[in-house]
């Protein structure tokens, strides 16, 4: 089992938002989670990768070792990855030197040899054609002057460079044209590996068409109140958050 | 040696001098205090010509003449003129056989900085001909300047070999008249470079006050003087990124550039003082007045500056833009943690027709310390069609610095073109995190983030300066963030 949470409980300022969540997702696997707004998607994802600011309890273990007292940066050393909803530029910082001390680090933490200069060019150059992002675009500071499209492209593009264990990836396709979703969906599709598991956070299914999850778990109200196969995406796309509602009024 | 030159000072300092300076003609020190005969006596220990003696004694009379100015945004204790030693020997660094012998946690500091090895050698006072490497970078460094007709040397040196020159330069751009601390420095200067590129020379190199051997004891009452003739450029560095240490707690240098028709000056300066310890105390008051003459047609001249460590910085390097077309500049970043004080800007004077000029100041404030920007834009009527662009940014790092932004404009000429931005910011967590999630520690993404945020003051130093500047503020930011 590559990533293990267990009863994971956490609240802001007096609020529960995640009231109990227990996922298991298996190495090589895609999980999907979709939920309402507000439903705690985006919460989770921020407290797998080491968000500061809430109060938590429970467990996640990366690989059977229980990661929740670790800092951002070992989780992320350690092979956990988090394509952001809305990524920040950093005025100033190049794309090429942030990112190579970033895979250095992770190298470092992996015990391999760091990238000279050199090899993490041709690095860079194979890892940007898969998602086509232009070597202009790489030479700028990190997302400055991106536009959104970009922008998410440069998160898979950072993911492929990275290799991570678990890739979190927060709803991606969030202000993507057919185009542009489609470029991404291709790009990480190529990162699937039995080596490697994502969990593809979504309102819509859209992005299941061409991303196809293992598994399909669906959030709402801070829990995990269904999980299925990929067909669930389907009938929720039909059906709507509503008849998950309707039907846990009638089990209960 | 039984006793060190330094020891000697402090012993003479202690006793009382009835009788004047005549039985101290022998040494090379002389007791504290301020007076005609210490002027006096500054000038025929270097021998200098009449011309000059009575130069200082007109700057001595005016500085009497003068209070000092209260109206920067900072606060020290009074200074006490009398109880400073206005000439002594350089300073006697104990005289080390090799690099080993160097305090290791100096060492380290060095090397973290990226400083080439000979370099530290010099900074560290590692005996001269020990260091064999570094006399023949030095020679080799001069033979090439000799074959292009470059001057540079100390202003010491300069009054003897080319005394037409240094007189027909020293002070036209800051008169004695100019301030209070410019009139100090005019009376008692020691040391200082000089620099004459003659006309239609492209300058090889950068020049740096590294390559003056006897730049080791940094004198507290510098004076700078660069004149580059028609046609020609030179880049010129001063300061070094490994800490300054000094028991002079005042520093005020006056730094004099001319640039006649198409002749262009670049001044670079990095600079890490002592910032005193951890409560402010025994830093570096670093008052300095730097100013650039445009003086030709299409002249040019840039200071660029990364500034960190003094207790208190107070300077603001400046751009007199007399020729037509000429062009002026001031890229500055300006940081300061703990309890330091930094009130700096610059001043750019608008005169002929058709001139440009451009300020980019980045403050960094961080820890308890306040970092105020002052600048002033003057726009003469005579100027017409001038433009200024000016951008002055504040970082602040922790909830416990200030930052403080002063800018005036004094425009007289309705064709002038004058644009001014300013932001001011923290780091967000937001930035943070998304840096700490890609496997970087705060530590690391705190100084790329700074970097960042500084990089465009950054390109515009020459590259071995901009590494060094880079790493010096990483390091500078240590322990400083709240």
């Amino acid at each position: 089992m590559l990533l293990e949470i267990e009863n994971l409980r956490a609240s802001i300022e007096g609020k529960e938002i995640l009231k109990g969540i227990n996922l298991n997702i298996p190495s090589g696997e895609v999980h999907a989670i979709m939920g309402p707004n507000g439903s705690g998607k985006s919460t989770l994802s921020s407290i797998i990768a080491g968000k500061d600011g809430y109060d938590i309890s429970g467990s996640i273990r990366l690989d059977g070792q229980e990661i929740l007292d670790w800092e951002p940066e070992i989780r992320s050393r350690a092979g956990i990855f988090l394509a952001f909803q809305y990524p920040v530029e950093l005025p100033g910082v190049g794309l090429s030197s942030f990112l190579r001390a970033c895979v250095n680090e992770r190298r470092k933490y992996l015990g391999e040899p760091e990238l000279d200069a050199s090899a993490f060019l041709a690095l860079m150059r194979e890892k940007a054609a898969m998602v086509e992002l232009s070597q202009e675009l790489i030479r700028r500071p990190v997302n400055q002057g991106f536009s959104g499209g970009e922008k998410k492209r440069n998160e898979i593009f950072q993911m492929a460079m990275l290799e991570p264990r678990m890739a979190i990836l927060d709803e991606t396709d969030s202000g993507l044209d057919i185009d542009a979703l489609r470029i991404v969906a291709e790009g990480v599709n190529k990162l699937r590996h039995a080596q490697r598991s994502m969990l593809v956070i979504t309102h819509y299914q859209r992005l299941l068409e061409y991303i196809i999850p293992d598994r399909v778990h669906v959030l709402m109200d801070g829990a995990i109140v269904m999980s299925g196969d990929r067909t669930l995406a389907l009938t929720l796309e039909e059906k709507g958050y509503d008849w998950i509602r309707a039907e846990q009024e009638v089990s209960s | 040696m039984a006793q060190s030159e330094q020891e000697l000072l402090e012993q003479l300092s202690e006793r009382a001098y009835p009788h004047g300076f005549e039985s101290d003609i022998e040494q090379e020190i002389i007791p504290k205090g301020l007076s005609e005969e210490t002027i006096r006596f500054i000038s025929q220990r270097k021998n200098e010509p009449e011309w000059l003696l009575q130069w200082r004694l007109k700057a001595y009379k005016h500085w009497l003449g003068l209070k000092e100015p209260k109206w920067p945004k900072l606060t020290y204790p009074p200074i006490d003129y009398q109880d400073i030693s206005y000439y002594a020997a350089p300073k006697s660094a104990p005289v080390l056989n090799s690099l080993d012998e160097l305090d290791p946690e100096i060492k380290s500091t060095y090397d973290r900085l990226g400083i080439p090895l000979e370099e530290q050698m010099m900074l560290a006072g590692v005996a001269v001909d020990a260091v064999l490497d570094s006399v023949s970078v030095v020679t080799t460094f001069k033979e090439k300047l000799a074959e292009k007709g470059v001057i540079f040397c100390s202003i010491s040196e300069a009054v003897h070999l080319y005394p037409e020159l240094v007189r027909a330069y020293l002070g036209t751009v800051v008169p004695f008249t100019d301030n209070f601390f410019a009139a100090l420095n005019s009376a008692v200067f020691t040391d200082g470079s000089f620099v004459f590129i003659p006309p239609g020379v492209h300058c090889p190199m950068e020049l740096s006050t590294y390559f003056r051997i006897n730049a080791r004891g940094t004198g507290q009452f510098e004076r700078t003087l660069i004149v580059a003739s028609e046609d020609s450029y030179v880049s010129y560095l001063e300061g070094c990124t490994a800490p300054k240490r000094d028991e002079n707690q005042l520093h005020a240098a006056v730094v004099e550039l001319v640039a006649m028709d198409r002749g262009e000056i670049k001044y670079s300066t990095v600079q890490n003082w002592y910032p005193g310890d951890k409560d402010g105390k025994g830093g570096i008051y670093n008052f300095v007045t730097k100013r650039g003459l445009c003086k030709g047609v299409s002249s040019k001249i840039s200071w660029t500056q990364v500034e960190t460590g003094s207790a208190i910085t107070w300077k603001y390097p400046s751009v007199v833009l007399q020729g037509d077309d000429s062009r002026g500049a001031f890229y500055s970043v300006a940081m300061t943690t703990h309890l330091q004080q930094a009130d700096t800007g610059t001043k750019m004077i608008h005169i002929g027709k058709n001139t440009q000029s451009r300020i980019v100041s980045k403050g960094i404030s961080a820890g308890r310390s306040q970092n105020s920007y002052r600048g002033l834009v003057k726009i003469r009527k005579s100027a017409l069609k001038a433009r200024n662009y000016s951008q002055c940014d504040s970082l602040l790092m922790g909830n416990r610095c200030g930052a403080h932004t002063f800018p005036y404009f004094e425009i007289h000429q309705p064709t002038a073109i004058v644009e001014h931005e300013a932001t001011t910011s923290k780091i967000a967590e937001d930035i943070l995190f998304y840096c700490t999630q890609r496997g970087l520690s705060r530590e690391s993404a705190i100084a790329m983030i700074v970097n960042g945020y500084a990089r465009e003051v950054l390109d515009h130093l020459p590259m071995e300066f901009a590494v060094e500047a880079r790493k010096l503020l990483a390091i500078s930011l240590e322990g400083s963030v709240g």
